[in-house]
């Protein structure tokens, strides 16, 4: 029993570390899709690895005038994305480590890493750390109630709101159409992409003063502080890319400890972020990118989405 | 002897009061000693409080004082204990801040005489709430409670803007004051026979054969009473006039304890004194809705506010509504026969409530002190305070993560609870209320993420970045006991966070008492675990949470902390060079684009002037913006005008003619003796 127990957390420990490792290699792979589709010639999966070494070994150049804060968030971002990267089901379910938190937690953990980022970001005192703050928590607010609503949705039908617990309901009653399901899936998946920080809400790759949210915030940052944020930043795109694939589509996660099923669960969770990071690619090669005022109206549509679900699921599916 | 414990912090706040009288012959002894028997009352409070709720005993005293056939009923349960320890910890903490911070006080021309004499009635009269019995000591003791904070909110009466936020709080606290006492009359009176007043709680409590509808109508008259006095939305306006502009650890108290007093009466009488079960169930739809209104409309009006106090004031508005969203949750699962989900509501409430007022004085106490240095009230003039005031943004940064709910902080787990109860409705019976209950959860994290927007945008201006200006430039840090006190209570913001099972375990009773029913599961995994309904459910775990955050952070800094490698130089200017405070986001910069999304909630009034050279450069750029309450134009001033025009109308039979008064009484006399045969 005891033996089991420290196995369990052990397997835990080893999940999240392999989530952390892959993050950038799915963001490796989006570019590469990215590219192919603008035929270009893609860059090595490996590019975000090296510039994550690049970022490791520079030195960071500080703003005067900076305090403490700006110092410390980079840790603290990514301590809570690495927190929430364990409490996500990559390989396998019942681990000790979901129950640590649970879906609303998961996203409160967001709220604290978005918190932190939007203080550092006004911490330098310069207009572009204000405007990438303010922008970046208008969207957050949109964006945070929508994502609740379809996760509720998820959680009403499973009666929990464990993701651990929630998967293994959905696995138990097999494949079944939820009108509701749809909705949710729908809302989240736009959610997410302007939770990351993609295309139609930010671009990742511009820096235009005019457009520009996430990278307005991080604009101070440097060497191994720039490093932890962009791992951060990659994690959390790794986060939804698992949420959206293991809620949505759970078929093939491990619910036994065998080698052979986390195996099998390896392989399904990396089949299905290729497909995932094939469409986001898609996505963001056919729209161009909003206003920031349109933002509003895409992230109510979210919400509009994530609320059909919900009704749609105290209508037609409970009795 | 225990029981004499439910009067020592009455008569040590009396004794304080009495002790600042003396303030004429040596203000400094008069100041140290009133604060310091407020902090010995509060303390022996908060002692009460917890000995009440983990002991289990309920404390009750008679005093022979009062009318001949009616004693003074004192009594302290379960639940006025919870609010005891409440107002004896924020009691401490406010008088530790106030003695060092009400010196300046002593030599300026208000002097420190009725500072101390009427913040000594006021928690005098707030205690005297929580442990009256009757509703003659209640009445009393409110009346007490609300004369004595107008006196506290018009302290800087030189100032025509804190007389007229005075008179208005003075007004509504009164309108509120008869909705209750109405309130405890149909109580007394309806539920025994025909004028057999029962005026003492245990009476009412026995009273049987009240009929739903006066139970409602009671239920009604209170909510309006203590609603008013709690802030909720429509009738909030005065709060955020009234609580900005008394000194600071009173405004800690006005908005940390005094609203929470309300709640209190409100709940004592829904909970306690009317038999919930014969309250309609869309009592629990209407608080819903006014919570809710409450809150969303509170954190957006505070978005839009840069006066630092006036911002807190509004987001209390906020926090009362999640509050009472969590009360008409309790309401609406017990009206529906869910007892468990009832309990755990009910516990969201409470520990929100809990919450609330540490993370709210603590952040009013951290103003106070900013206040306190540099004279400034206004967002826009401050900046970059981080640096000047290290302490002091440090607790109000972890007061601020508390109140925009972020775990590991207490903020959170009053909300986490709030969503486990919104989010088991499956067992309800009504659609409409399975599709309401989580519509309300979906507004709460709405107004959640605004808050957290607020408070970014408050932290973000007003102590990091450049100094905007040159007082806020040279503050300076404050004196120890002003720091302690809002040490402390970070520390519990922190420690409330943390230890949800225990404090919960704790709060336990107070569901048992009023709902008959506990929650079996909380830490049916141990108290590292909270359960809420059961571990399948939710679970969540607040110290594996903070120490998976420290681990990494203490690993991630001695793996890349390498103070070789860095450098510290200006920052982006564009190369442009030069860069000014004045390039900084502003605090009305940053909400814009919040106020562009909602934008008929305010009244907004933007105007642009721009003076042109012959070159069409622009010379000088005006920018006015003024945002006003809209309940002002739509519901106050309307009703004032009412008023008026009946007053006015009504002036015509005074006639000053000694005659046509004369007339009136013989004429009404006639009219009596007819009524009469």
């Amino acid at each position: 029993m005891e033996l089991s127990l420290f196995a369990n957390w052990f397997l835990a420990g080893l999940q999240t570390l392999l989530l952390i490792t892959l993050a950038p290699l799915l963001l490796g792979w989006i570019r590469a899709c990215k590219a192919m589709l603008h035929n270009h010639a893609p860059a090595s999966l490996w590019q975000p690895y090296r510039d994550l070494r690049k970022f490791f070994r520079k030195e960071v150049v500080v703003a005067d005038g900076a305090s403490w804060l700006f110092r410390a968030t980079p840790y603290i971002v990514l301590g809570t994305m690495i927190l929430s990267a364990g409490v996500v089901p990559l390989v396998a379910t019942d681990l000790p480590t979901a129950a640590i938190a649970d879906v609303i937690v998961l996203t409160s953990f967001f709220a604290l890493a978005r918190f932190f980022s939007a203080l550092a970001a006004m911490d330098t005192g310069t207009a572009f750390g204000g405007m990438g703050a303010s922008r970046e928590m208008m969207l957050s607010s949109l964006a945070e109630p929508a994502m609740l609503m379809a996760v509720f949705t998820l959680s009403m039908t499973a009666s929990t709101t464990n993701l651990s617990s929630t998967i293994e309901y959905l696995l138990q009653h097999g494949l079944v159409l939820r009108p509701s399901f749809i909705f949710a899936a729908l809302g989240l998946m736009m959610v997410a992409i302007a939770e990351t920080g993609r295309i139609p809400i930010d671009n990742p790759s511009t820096h235009l003063e005019l457009t520009m949210v996430h990278e307005a915030m991080i604009l101070e940052y440097s060497g191994r502080h720039l490093g932890l944020i962009e791992w951060a930043h990659q994690i959390k795109l790794m986060v939804y890319g698992v949420l959206i694939a293991n809620l949505f589509i759970p078929w093939g996660i491990a619910t036994t400890l065998t080698p052979e099923a986390l195996g099998i669960g390896v392989l399904a969770i990396i089949g299905k972020l290729m497909i995932l990071g094939l469409v986001l690619a898609v996505y963001e090669t056919t729209l161009a990118k909003l206003r920031l005022f349109r933002a509003p109206d895409y992230l109510s549509f979210a919400f509009l989405l994530s609320l059909l679900g919900m009704l749609s699921h105290v209508i037609l599916e409970v009795g | 002897m225990s029981s004499y414990l439910l009067s020592i912090p009455v008569i040590c706040a009396l004794l304080s009061s009495v002790i600042s009288l003396g303030a004429k012959q040596s203000a400094r002894v008069a100041r140290i000693g009133s604060f310091l028997l407020l902090g010995i009352g509060g303390m022996v409070a908060a002692y009460t409080g917890f000995y009440v709720l983990i002991e289990h005993q309920i404390l009750t005293q008679d005093i022979m004082l009062g009318l001949p056939w009616m004693h003074w009923h004192l009594r302290l349960d379960m639940l006025s204990a919870l609010f005891f320890i409440i107002i004896g910890v924020v009691s401490c903490a406010a008088s530790l801040f106030g003695i060092g911070y009400t010196r300046e006080f002593e030599s300026t021309a208000y002097g420190f005489m009725p500072l101390g004499f009427f913040t000594g009635l006021f928690m005098a009269g707030m205690l005297g709430v929580l442990i009256a019995d009757d509703a003659l000591i209640f009445m009393i003791s409110w009346e007490i409670m609300s004369l004595a904070s107008y006196f506290l909110v018009t302290f800087q009466h030189t100032q025509a803007a804190n007389r007229s936020a005075g008179f208005l709080y003075l007004l509504m606290a009164h309108l509120g004051g008869l909705a209750i006492l109405l309130a405890f009359g149909i109580l007394a009176g309806m539920g025994s026979g025909e004028f057999n007043f029962g005026f003492s709680f245990n009476e009412m409590r026995q009273h049987s054969n009240i009929t739903p509808f006066w139970a409602n109508l009671a239920v009604g008259l209170s909510l309006f009473g203590f609603g008013m006095k709690a802030g909720l939305v429509p009738a909030h306006a005065w709060l955020p006039e009234a609580h900005p502009v008394a000194p600071s650890h009173i405004s800690a108290l006005m908005s940390g304890v005094m609203l929470k007093v309300a709640i209190y009466g409100f709940m004592r009488v829904t909970f306690d004194l009317v038999s919930t079960l014969s309250l309609h169930w869309s009592w629990g739809v209407v608080l819903i809705s006014i919570g809710g209104a409450s809150a969303l409309l509170g954190i957006l009006y505070a978005l839009m506010q840069n006066d630092l106090k006036r911002l807190l004031a509004y987001s209390s508005i906020e926090n009362v509504g999640i509050i009472f969203i969590s009360l008409g949750l309790c309401l609406l699962f017990h009206s529906q026969n869910s007892p468990a989900l009832a309990s755990l509501s009910m516990i969201a409430a409470l520990y929100h409530i809990l919450n609330h007022s540490i993370f709210k004085s603590l952040l009013f106490l951290s103003a106070g002190a900013v206040l306190h240095n540099t004279h400034e009230r206004n967002l826009e003039q401050m900046g970059g305070l981080i640096r000047r005031v290290p302490y002091t943004a440090f607790f109000f940064l972890i007061g601020s993560l508390s109140i925009a709910a972020l775990p590991p902080f207490n903020g959170f787990v009053s909300e986490w609870l709030t969503f486990q109860a919104a989010l088991q409705t499956t067992g309800l019976q009504s659609g409409v209320l399975r599709t309401l209950i989580p519509f309300s959860a979906a507004l709460l994290a709405l107004t959640s993420a605004l808050s957290a927007t607020c408070f970014v945008k408050l932290y973000g201006t007003a102590f990091l970045g450049q100094p905007r200006s040159k007082h806020v430039k040279h503050a300076h840090e404050i004196d120890n006991g002003m720091r302690v006190a809002q040490g402390v209570l970070a520390f519990l913001c922190l420690l409330l966070g943390i230890f949800p099972t225990t404090v919960i375990s704790i709060l336990e009773v107070i569901p048992r008492e009023f709902i008959g029913f506990e929650l079996p599961n909380v830490s049916a995994e141990g108290w590292l675990w909270l359960t809420p309904i059961s571990p399948g459910v939710a679970s969540y775990s607040a110290p594996l949470v903070l120490l998976s955050i420290v681990t990494v952070w203490g690993l991630g800094y001695l793996l890349l902390h390498d103070p070789k490698k860095s450098r510290i130089s200006p920052a982006w200017d564009c190369g442009f060079g030069g860069g000014t405070p004045r390039m900084q986001y502003t605090a009305a910069a940053f909400a814009m684009p919040i106020r562009r999304i909602f934008k008929p909630v305010w009244k907004v009034k933007e105007q642009i002037e721009e003076q042109k050279e012959i070159t069409l450069h622009s010379k000088r750029i005006d920018y006015k913006l003024e945002i006003s309450d809209r309940s002002w134009t739509t519901l106050y001033l309307p009703i004032a005008a009412v008023v008026n025009y009946c007053a006015r109308t009504l002036g015509y039979i005074q006639t000053g003619n000694i005659r046509t008064y004369l007339s009136y009484s013989f004429f009404t006399l006639l009219f009596l003796l007819w009524l009469i045969t």
